[in-house]
């Protein structure tokens, strides 16, 4: 079926193809096919979307969410993951293997993708595991999971602490040229600890989490990355040590990407206030040092992509007491606004702040999508960049609320979201009614 | 009613008048045997404690209340129950306040989120024992009158000490100096914001000090790495004789048991003249008293 759409007059943000200004954007057949500083005619049939006062840019693309199926439908499946996404403007998830069966075959990688097709909501690129059930013990079968459709590969959720182990994973993964993807937490130093070691720790009497636990780790996998030429994703970087260490094997060539989380470039540890278990992930929230040491980055580009770490819990995983509380918060409804804080306080360019979303995870991982040159994919969220609105968790697609930003107030919303040149949210709407 | 989750959040104008209150209840003041009468204050303990569960016991029974005794063993908890539904289930049987230790630093702040009855919190993980606090406080300034310019040595394992976070922050309150004292693996971070001096060195902070602290170290310290050895811990900071030379003539020692002995305190020491490991414990129940008046009627 032959669909076209002209998006008319919108501030088209491109910052792979160095785009920024009004544009008209034509899109056909699930592709960009042209995008025009001059007007535009209205093709016959074809739908126009007048985006005047709007910011037209490539559907955001998250490298980090959890979308919990198979295993723990209550908090999330497939679907209300992708209506989560595709309302929060991402028109492209990155599904974590850490589900309960964890996604350590091919078997695991197709049922999520069957899920995902069923949904026909936006692209679901699994990743799978490094190791068999994440357990840091033997090698998962990577070449199926290439073939079967993983985009990285990641014991997301858990360090692999046998170093030779990690060693063998990053030569593995070179014939295939995935990336891994690691989750840095060196769980002999963090052992115990319910936030991050500081000031606030000691004031509560909570264990703390130092940031070594992090940077030691970022050092030992700097350091096999070098030996064995393979590609590594740092995935939810928190702290000031880790990003010095990136910035200086970037600066050595080494093919290292990385990602920060919305909250932990808006929130620190303070925001665990009195003992607020919607606070408390990991990695910790950091201190504000780290804080400004990761909006730096972010903006001077050590750190390609935000990503929001969407990571879905039902009510009962966090009212207990706060050691219990299991880390994460959902993030896919929030990142938006959250960035464009980031946009308001100075800290971004609008620019940046779309790459960060875009064409940024976009290379990192290899993905399709991410800017919107003639015959890219028809990916594109609309964004008011005026309405101003208060995040209200109980109005989430995602089927889980934890978060710390309810109530929170916000300057810039996505009202349209468009995969394959198909409309899937407008104005608060998803396209597919939810089947529970 | 009124909440006492920690020291944190008390003024220091409410902390004189809670302790000028426990004066009015040490033994052979006027009778207030009927501040709480008819009413009934339950004590959950989810971690074992004698002197605490005990002095709260008798503080509540002197105000005439009726004492709900709930131990974690034996109870729902064990059948997987949470701390909240505990929690309300005790709250719905009516009781006026609910006193409670627990593992966990928070699980006070947590529950007294969900209740309406008033919450005492008798010990919460390693972060606050209020009552603790102001017993000590008490007692010292029964000894001085006034806490403004002294100065408090507390020394051991910081790092746990849920009674080193409370009287630092009471002691601070009411004007004293406090010095936080023991190995560097148990001093935790950012003390110094909390307005404490931090040190490794007992023997350089004892001339200077009105008051000693000893605190408990627990054995499993040392299986945890944070020391070599208990032996190691009392040669550099246990209290004992040599030390207590050094210490000025009228300095007072302080302990919030359970001691161990001949690790962080003495014998001679503990049992000494400059001791007041005793009238810590006797004041207990009036400064308890005086918290329940205050929080539960």
């Amino acid at each position: 079926m032959s669909s076209t759409v002209l998006f008319r007059r919108g501030r088209v943000i491109d910052p792979r193809n160095g785009v920024d200004g009004v544009r008209d954007v034509l899109v056909r057949d699930g592709k960009v096919v042209e995008v025009s500083e001059a007007l535009l005619p209205v093709p016959s049939s074809a739908e126009v979307v007048d985006a005047t006062g709007k910011w037209v840019l490539p559907g955001f693309i998250d490298l980090h969410v959890h979308l919990r199926e198979p295993g723990e439908e209550g908090k999330e499946t497939v679907l209300t993951g992708c209506r989560a996404a595709v309302a929060g403007g991402f028109t492209a998830v990155v599904a974590m293997p850490n589900t309960k069966v964890v996604n350590d075959s091919g078997m695991v990688t197709e049922l999520v993708l069957s899920r995902a097709r069923a949904a026909n909501l936006c692209h679901v690129y699994p990743a799978g595991a490094i190791t068999k059930g994440l357990k840091g013990e033997e090698l998962a079968e990577m070449g199926e999971l290439v073939s079967a459709g993983c985009v990285a590969i990641t014991d997301d959720g858990r360090p692999v602490m046998n170093a030779a182990l990690m060693r063998r994973a990053l030569q593995y993964s070179t014939q295939f040229d995935v990336p891994i993807m690691v989750h840095e937490e060196d769980l002999t130093l963090s052992s115990g600890g319910a936030m991050h070691e500081g000031p606030t720790s000691t004031r509560l009497g909570l264990r703390g989490i130092p940031a070594s636990a992090e940077v030691a780790m970022v050092a030992r996998d700097l350091v096999l990355l070098e030996e064995t030429r393979a590609r590594l994703h740092l995935a939810h970087v928190s702290c000031e040590g880790s990003v010095r260490l990136i910035r200086e094997a970037k600066r050595r060539g080494l093919r290292v990407t990385s990602e920060v989380t919305p909250h932990h470039l808006i929130l620190d540890d303070r925001a665990v206030g009195d003992y607020d278990t919607h606070a408390k992930m990991a990695p910790p929230l950091r201190s504000d040092r780290d804080v400004e040491a990761l909006r730096e980055a972010v903006a001077d580009g050590t750190v390609e992509a935000i990503a929001t770490d969407h990571a879905p819990h039902g009510v009962l995983d966090k009212l207990v007491e706060f050691e219990k509380g299991i880390n994460g918060i959902v993030g896919l409804e929030t990142a938006l606004g959250l960035t464009l804080e980031l946009v308001h306080a100075g800290v971004l360019t609008a620019k940046r702040a779309v790459e960060l979303l875009t064409h940024g995870p976009a290379k990192a991982f290899g993905l399709p999508g991410g800017h919107l040159a003639p015959g890219a994919p028809a990916d594109v969220t609309v964004v008011d960049p005026q309405e101003e609105w208060t995040v209200d968790a109980h109005r989430f697609y995602s089927r889980s609320r934890n978060t710390p930003f309810h109530g929170r107030k916000q300057k810039g919303r996505v009202v349209q979201t468009w995969v394959g040149g198909r409309k899937v949210f407008e104005n608060g709407q998803v396209g597919q009614k939810e089947s529970r | 009613m009124r909440h006492l989750l920690g020291i944190e959040g008390w003024r220091r104008d409410e902390l004189e008048s809670l302790l000028d209150r426990a004066q009015a209840h040490l033994p052979g003041k006027p009778d207030t045997t009927h501040v709480l009468r008819g009413r009934v204050v339950a004590n959950l303990f989810f971690e074992d404690s004698t002197r605490t569960r005990t002095s709260f016991h008798m503080a509540a029974k002197g105000l005439g209340a009726s004492v709900m005794n709930w131990t974690q063993t034996g109870s729902s908890v064990s059948k997987g129950e949470t701390l909240l539904d505990t929690a309300r289930n005790i709250e719905a049987t009516g009781v006026a306040a609910i006193v409670m230790r627990h593992k966990s630093s928070g699980a006070p702040h947590l529950v007294a989120k969900h209740v309406r009855c008033a919450v005492i919190n008798a010990g919460d993980g390693t972060h606050e024992h209020p009552s603790q606090a102001l017993l000590d406080a008490f007692t010292l300034r029964q000894r001085w009158g006034s806490l403004d310019g002294r100065t408090v040595v507390i020394v051991g394992d910081i790092l746990h000490s849920r009674v080193a976070r409370s009287n630092l922050l009471c002691l601070k309150a009411l004007g004293a100096r406090v010095v936080m004292c023991g190995p560097p693996t148990l001093i935790p971070p950012g003390l110094e914001a909390m307005g404490a001096e931090v040190t490794h060195n007992l023997d350089a902070a004892l001339p200077g000090a009105d008051a000693v602290m000893c605190l408990r170290l627990q054995t499993e310290r040392q299986s945890e790495n944070f020391l070599p050895s208990t032996r190691e811990f009392a040669r550099l900071f246990g209290l004992n004789a040599a030390r207590e030379e050094r210490m000025k003539p009228e300095a007072l020692v302080l302990h919030p048991g359970p001691i161990n002995r001949g690790v962080e305190i003495a014998p001679a020491v503990a049992d000494g003249a400059r001791s007041v490991i005793l009238e810590q414990v006797s004041n207990g129940v009036a400064v308890r008293r005086a918290i329940l008046e205050v929080c539960a009627s």
